[in-house]
């Protein structure tokens, strides 16, 4: 396409357009405008700043060093580390919410329509409230001392009282333990659709030749939903890897840097420490890291999406 | 029941199936509570008396009945009222956009064939992809630095008045109008605004009725961008207004809860209320996503 616009511009014809095409644009304008200042523009100046030590007067330019301070390997560089907690905290959370909202989306389907949108109201809820507020919450519920709510519980079962959020061994766990009894919604949801959208010819196929309930599951439901697996998948690990806000509120990273993830880094960089620089710096590899990612999961599950 | 099909019937069995479902019922109940604790715990942690998180008896019913923790919240700072004014304000201004901008580009994209109009799509659906961290230290030099924008309305909302995503939603939804009906609109002799005003937007009702309560949760409960472009208490939204109240070693707690109470309240009167789009919403994202 672009060949031919270049054949016509060589040929002294002008690009003529269309009283359609001039809607088109007039409809797009404004959207395009803000577009352009709040996204478009930001992203290549990130790009640009990324190769830069950032002062408010004066900015120098130091090529790639940002990049090479982040991946260059030290016991002091908290990347590794970020990266490496971001993954773990990824690769736990994610499919056990997948699983956890498959489940539910299955355990609903017998009830009525009307009994269904209640649970699906009631599972939704969760995920209105703010996140702010939310975490403050269940900063009371981990609560290292004997009275705090789940310590309270574990004493019910003769465990110690643990430190949840203030020891290295516990912190992760704890922030995972929250995401998982968190809001899941909009995945539950998403499932249901997929679940009501299987024809109900398979299971009288599978009835027929006897299959139990599980063996339905895991041979007609399981793989027909799959494209919506991968698609909760695919957002479910770009939001996990863009986790910010609960290790800001609920431990600020620590202790001992245990639960510091690649949103909490990049944002300490950019305004805790003014390295502008280098926050953009990892940001751009957080792009790519997610890039890869992505393409990656849609390789791994979408070979036999399609039959 | 069209999916039911999964599950046996149990046909010549009554009683097997009223102990399943009920077994099923009770095990979702039991998850449902689970999920939704913090937030019973949050209201009624405000209703309690006014304690913070230094050394109290922590128990799941506060010990009296009280509204002194609303008390409080309001008395912490005289900016609390202007708080929760500033969250509507900024959201309003964030939905009004949105509606405005995204449903007339989500048309065109959807609808009106103009020359880069796929080139000019593509784009915003990679910029989609993009996270928010490359986005926001540029942001933060441009609005405050460049704009000096600091403790504005606008600089809380310019960055989102129209996000790709939006555009996104409707350009899916309008796709699915029927196109023999817009071009015989235009052989009556409509011009595109005409058809726009008389027809997209009535069939349209439902994805702008989504995207307002979507944009709308999002900016109300949105914490990070406003708390980088305020320092000044009289222009905090609500979000970051509720994280005044914890410090570094201690945090007003039933206060705090008092708050977020307040700030939740609007939402759950929207849910409640509209439930039914929160619902749409969700899968109107999902399809084809």
């Amino acid at each position: 396409m672009n060949e031919t616009k270049v054949r016509q511009l060589k040929n002294g014809r002008k690009l003529r357009f269309t009283n359609e095409d001039l809607w088109g644009y007039i409809f797009i304008a404004a959207a395009m405008i803000i577009f352009c200042v709040f996204t478009l523009y930001p992203v290549f100046n990130a790009i640009y700043t990324s190769f830069l030590e950032y002062k408010p007067f004066g900015s120098e330019f130091v090529g790639l060093q940002n990049y090479v301070d982040t991946l260059k390997y030290s016991k002091f560089n908290l990347f590794y580390k970020a990266a490496l907690n971001t993954l773990v905290y990824t690769a736990v959370v994610v499919p056990l919410s997948l699983l956890i909202s498959f489940t539910v989306a299955v355990m609903i389907l017998p009830f009525s329509k009307k009994t269904q949108s209640v649970f699906k109201a009631v599972y939704y809820l969760p995920g209105v409230a703010s996140g702010v507020a939310l975490s403050v919450v269940w900063l009371w519920l981990y609560d290292s001392s004997p009275d705090g709510l789940f310590n309270q519980l574990l004493g019910f079962f003769g465990i110690p009282a643990q430190n949840w959020l203030s020891s290295t061994k516990t912190a992760m766990l704890s922030l995972m333990i929250m995401a998982l009894l968190s809001s899941h919604g909009t995945q539950i949801i998403t499932y249901i659709a997929a679940l009501l959208g299987i024809d109900n010819s398979y299971f009288e196929a599978a009835e027929l030749d006897g299959a139990t309930f599980f063996q339905k599951v895991r041979f007609i439901v399981w793989p027909l939903v799959k494209p919506t697996t991968l698609f909760l998948m695919v957002t479910g690990v770009i939001g996990s890897f863009q986790v910010f806000m609960n290790a800001y509120m609920m431990t600020g990273g620590g202790p001992d840097n245990a639960t510091t993830m690649i949103g909490l880094l990049i944002y300490n960089n950019a305004f805790e420490y003014g390295k502008y620089g280098l926050a953009c710096a990892q940001a751009i590899l957080l792009t790519i890291v997610i890039a890869i990612m992505s393409l990656f999961q849609f390789r791994l599950m979408g070979v036999d999406v399609e039959y | 029941m069209a999916t039911t099909g999964l599950y046996s019937q149990h046909l010549n069995n009554r009683k097997v199936l009223y102990l399943r479902n009920a077994v099923i019922a009770l095990v979702l109940i039991l998850f449902a509570a689970a999920t939704l604790f913090p937030i019973v715990y949050m209201i009624l942690s405000a209703f309690g008396p006014n304690v913070s998180t230094a050394g109290n008896m922590r128990t799941i019913f506060p010990s009296r009945w009280t509204l002194e923790s609303f008390q409080a919240f309001f008395d912490f700072s005289p900016h609390s009222l202007r708080w929760i004014w500033n969250s509507f304000v900024v959201a309003a201004g964030t939905v009004v956009g949105n509606v405005l901008f995204a449903s007339m580009a989500g048309y065109a994209f959807a609808k009106i064939r103009f020359k880069g109009s796929s080139t000019l799509f593509g784009v915003i659906l990679v910029a989609m992809m993009i996270p928010y961290q490359v986005t926001q230290v540029p942001l933060y030099i441009l609005m405050v630095q460049k704009f000096s924008m600091t403790n504005t309305y606008a600089a809380m909302i310019l960055p989102s008045l129209c996000t790709a995503y939006n555009i996104f939603l409707c350009k899916q939804f309008f796709a699915g109008l029927p196109t023999p009906l817009i071009e015989s609109a235009k052989i009556e002799g409509c011009n595109q605004f005409q058809i726009f005003v008389k027809i997209v937007l009535p069939l349209g009702k439902t994805v702008l009725a989504v995207m307002a309560i979507n944009t709308f949760m999002s900016s109300w409960n949105n914490f990070f961008w406003p708390f980088l472009v305020t320092n000044d208490p009289a222009m905090y939204t609500i979000q970051v207004g509720l994280k005044q109240f914890k410090f570094a070693n201690e945090t007003l707690f039933a206060p705090m809860m008092a708050g977020a109470t307040i700030s939740a309240l609007p939402m759950f009167i929207m849910f409640f209320s509209l439930q039914k789009y929160f619902m749409e919403g969700v899968t109107i994202g999902a399809v084809k996503g």
